[in-house]
């Protein structure tokens, strides 16, 4: 704004702090509720101050989930959640960073293949491949390990296609160095492009750990044991049909251990985070 | 009714106490229709001033007045004046037309007039065949032209230029001075002209303001400030070659520097420390008889129409110009040269302000 | 592009590729050739008659009309979320932008929902409005409006259309934010100069220098409805009541997982991958424009 008047400033903010405060609301609220007794949480309307059974619940809810509904314990969906979005963003930026490096510097036949089958997968989120895939993963013994949790969530083209575009940027003269040095292609990846990929690298793994946190349609289909729950389908399992059988509390305190990793992640690598949403959308 | 006023102005970023001061009390009364240029190197403020008369900064401390009119409150469409950027900022979605036009159909001049206006000024700046053009499929040269048309449509009572040449390669450059020149013969616009070349300076302007570190060092016709430099920045930053300035000791007329002691032309202003300047082609080679200098040649550059020696003289570095017919000292030879008896400024050693020479210097 | 320098190397290329290639083939296109197969197959739940129909069952789909009152709803739905998310984000961008003082401070608050998952939205949401003990429920039901998604279909829809902007508003403005940060000020500068107010100058200037990030916006908000809305709506209204919330995705699931009807799940899918499709295109051909300054 180039003008001064005072009072366009006031509205300004007035409104950013209302917006901040409305995006905030509903997080606030499962806050609260999470500190909360079951008869202080049905209690309409709820107080919107926070309770005295913060440890409580959050310990209960770790140790033994829900009476009502699933009672898995939310420790172990965090771990499974944990385990799961690590080795998503770990694996998909290992195995779309090497894809890369060959399709941009190699020739061999078959390569333009390769690049369309994997612009392909652009095309194809899971919801519209559900079932097939599903009796994939049953057919290779998946169903119910960390492995059919994860594998075929690991394939991302927009991982390949940020690593391409980028290393199609590193100038040619490090390649030619590196090949007058004796350096074969293993070694120049080693030495000189996985150092330069350090940001991208960071910045997809901000992205793909919340990808992979906040899974929803596969992990329910391909888990049906409990234990193997992640966070996310478990607060989900903890409501049972009508909703005032649920125990709001406990379901709030899952709620917000689910939200707390990424927003974590978020928080404190925000500029990867910036970086990374805006890099993966060009 | 153009004339700008300026009354120690000044500006500071963030709150007092422990606020940034950028201008420090600029004050510069400038007539109507008076194309006046801040000049100064990166850093000095002068863009700086330049938007405070804009509008597009705060002024902190002091007055701007426009037309007679204290604007310090007013926002920039108010102030009636118009700003040339330095990057064009022409509206890229918008043909050259509606660029110009924009300005206008905000202040509701009829149709009829605004086509009147527009087809005028693009056959000043001749930019006729360009009007349905989008600014893209322009060249710098010309996008800077349709700036400059943008300005002058609105005909206001005062142009600004912030940089606008500094985009431009050499060649356009001195085409586009000479064109902002005849523009300025034609339309008697006040005008303030911003640059950080002494050379755009020193041709465009009929008074200069030479800005350092947010202060105002002299304001003066390019012969006052070229001839009468009145600090020791304007003397150096003024001028091609940059003038020599001594540091040394002065008694009468011998003034002692380093480990030569040099026989002036006529009696330093005072005794003691001071700094004496003299311009490399002011300097000659000595005539014989004349009090001489004595200077070892270190370097010599050949630039065509005459050469430029580099040396020491009592341990200072040395600029001389000299004309390429006359045949070159050789590099390590030690040759006499003299300074002229009416050439010589003085300049005091802590306040670096010019320090009035004994007898009075044609201009 | 190309690069003129590359490794010569028989196998290793192959080895580098290996690993995305064959999940790429397992999981991705696999499954989606046995899709295409089984919407040509009419197929009872327990796979013991098979009958070859070719293109019958997209015509059974286009006829059904639960189908396509399933099209609406997702056209609807994806239309609201798109245009209020886009709306919304675009006027707190316009306030954030060069903002002197907390800037990154509202930036930050502003953009960290983006972590939360669809399904969490859904349920914060769903316990805030909750007909038996929601707390927004109360507050509606003091200003006279009786809220009872379980009964109200139009409700349902608007129940998951707040929580699909909420957690859509982050991206959106964030990607608003690089774009009004990417118009060079001396553009407003020149225009404020030339008279225009800052409401002429945002629709004049601002806007349609704005405009390629507001279409690519756009088509990624109409994806992210279509698409990654699945959890929302199983986390709060599973379609319902009475279809009333049932988006594509959603009946895709319900008619494949739960009915286990794998003909006309399989056609469904198809025609939303032919959706994607589009939307993909559409998306790569348009973000080629770029405005230069």
């Amino acid at each position: 704004m180039i003008e001064r008047r005072p009072y366009l400033r006031v509205v300004r903010h007035a409104v950013l702090i209302a917006a901040v405060a409305a995006i905030l609301f509903p997080v606030y609220v499962a806050f609260v509720a999470s500190t909360l007794s079951f008869e202080e949480v049905l209690h309409v309307p709820m107080r919107l101050w926070p309770g005295d059974h913060l440890l409580e619940n959050y310990a209960a809810v770790m140790a033994h989930g829900s009476a009502k509904g699933s009672s898995a314990p939310v420790g172990r969906m965090m771990l499974n959640s944990l385990v799961s979005a690590l080795v998503i963003s770990i694996g998909k930026i290992s195995i779309s960073i090497i894809s890369a490096f060959a399709i941009v510097y190699f020739r061999f036949p078959l390569r333009r293949t390769c690049f369309w089958l994997i612009f392909i997968t652009l095309m194809l989120p899971v919801e519209v491949r559900i079932l097939p895939t599903y009796q994939v993963a049953a057919n290779l013994k998946l169903i119910d390990t960390y492995a059919g949790l994860t594998l075929p969530l690991i394939a991302s083209a927009t991982a390949t296609f940020l690593f391409r575009q980028f290393f199609l940027t590193i100038p040619d003269e490090y390649a030619e160095a590196a090949r007058i040095d004796g350096a074969g292609p293993l070694r120049f990846f080693k030495d000189v492009v996985l150092p330069l990929s350090r940001t991208n690298i960071a910045a997809l793994f901000v992205i793909m750990f919340i990808f992979g946190w906040n899974q929803y349609l596969w992990p329910l289909l391909v888990t049906t044991q409990e234990s193997m729950y992640t966070t996310v389908i478990g607060i989900k399992r903890m409501i049972p049909g009508g909703d005032a059988a649920a125990e709001w509390h406990l379901v709030m305190a899952t709620a917000m251990l689910a939200m707390l990793p990424p927003a974590l992640v978020v928080l404190l690598m925000q500029k990867w985070f910036v970086k990374g949403l805006v890099d993966t959308e060009k | 009714m153009g004339a700008i006023s300026l009354r120690r102005v000044e500006k500071t970023y963030g709150l007092p106490p422990k606020g940034n001061k950028v201008i420090h009390g600029v004050s510069a009364e400038i007539a109507d229709g008076e194309f006046v240029v801040i000049v100064g190197p990166s850093g000095c403020g002068k863009s700086t001033l330049l938007r405070m008369v804009a509008g597009l900064e705060t002024i902190t401390g002091g007055e701007i007045e426009i037309g007679g009119r204290v604007v310090n409150d007013l926002e920039p469409a108010e102030r009636d004046i118009a700003m040339v950027f330095q990057n064009y900022a022409l509206y890229p979605h918008m043909s050259v037309f509606d660029n110009m036009a924009y300005g206008l159909r905000i202040r509701r001049v009829p149709p009829a007039e605004i086509r009147a206006r527009v087809d005028k000024a693009a056959a000043i700046l001749e930019l006729a065949p360009f009007l349905e053009r989008k600014p893209r499929e322009l060249s710098g040269g010309q996008r800077q032209r349709v700036a400059m048309g943008r300005a002058i449509v609105r005909q206001p009572q005062v142009f600004l230029f912030d940089e606008p040449l500094s985009n431009l390669d050499a060649k356009l450059r001195a085409q586009t001075r000479l064109e902002i020149q005849k523009l300025h013969n034609e339309l008697h616009v006040t005008s303030l002209f911003v640059t950080h070349d002494q050379v755009e300076a020193m041709t465009l302007a009929q008074r200069m303001i030479v800005m350092n570190a947010g202060r105002m060092e002299q304001i003066g016709t390019p012969d006052e400030v070229y001839h009468r430099p009145a600090t020791t920045f304007v003397a150096g930053f003024i001028g091609s070659p940059p003038m020599n300035l001594l540091r040394g000791r002065a008694e009468g007329t011998r003034f002692a520097l380093g480990d030569q002691t040099l026989a002036l032309p006529r009696a330093a202003p005072r005794t003691g420390e001071i700094v004496l300047g003299v311009r490399p082609e002011h300097l000659a080679v000595a005539r014989a008889g004349a009090p001489a200098w004595s200077m070892r040649v270190d370097a010599l550059e050949m630039l065509g129409a005459e050469r430029l020696v580099y040396g020491l003289v009592g341990g200072a570095l040395v600029t001389l110009r000299i004309d390429a017919t006359l045949p070159p000292p050789k590099i390590g030879e030690t040759i006499a040269i003299e300074a002229p008896n009416d050439r010589l400024h003085w300049f005091d050693v802590d306040t670096h302000q010019r320090v009035a020479a004994a007898a009075a210097v044609p201009a | 592009m190309e690069k003129r320098v590359h490794f010569g190397s028989r196998w290793l290329p192959y080895a580098l590729v290996l690993p995305q290639i064959a999940v790429t083939l397992v999981f991705f296109v696999w499954p989606a050739a046995e899709t295409l197969y089984y919407s040509a197959l009419l197929q009872d739940a327990f796979a013991s008659k098979v009958q070859f129909v070719w293109f019958d069952n997209f015509v059974t789909l286009f006829q059904d009309p639960h189908y396509l009152a399933s099209f609406r709803i997702t056209a609807l739905f994806s239309a609201i979320v798109a245009i209020t998310g886009l709306a919304l984000s675009l006027l707190l961008a316009v306030f954030a932008d060069r903002v002197l003082r907390g800037a990154s401070v509202y930036k930050t608050l502003l953009i960290w929902p983006y972590a939360v998952a669809p399904a969490v939205a859904g349920v914060l949401w769903l316990f805030m409005l909750s007909p038996s003990i929601g707390i927004l429920t109360y507050t509606l039901r003091g200003l006279g409006i009786d809220w009872n998604y379980y009964v109200n279909g139009g409700q349902a829809l608007l129940l998951i259309c707040v929580a699909a902007i909420w957690k859509q508003i982050s991206y959106n403005f964030l990607f608003f934010l690089a774009g009004l940060q990417s118009i060079p000020s001396s553009l407003t500068e020149a225009a404020a100069i030339d008279g225009a107010g800052p409401v002429r100058r945002f629709w004049t200037i601002v806007f349609p220098l704005l405009s390629p990030t507001a279409f690519f916006l756009l088509v990624v908000n109409v994806v992210y409805a279509f698409f990654d809305t699945f959890a929302i709506v199983d986390s709060t209204t599973q379609g319902g009541p009475a279809q009333a919330t049932q988006i594509l995705v959603f009946k895709i699931y319900q008619d494949g997982v739960q009915a286990l009807d794998l003909g006309g799940s399989a056609a469904q899918s198809v025609v939303l991958m032919i959706i994607v499709i589009a939307l993909t295109v559409v998306q790569f051909r348009w973000v080629e424009r770029k405005v230069q300054y």
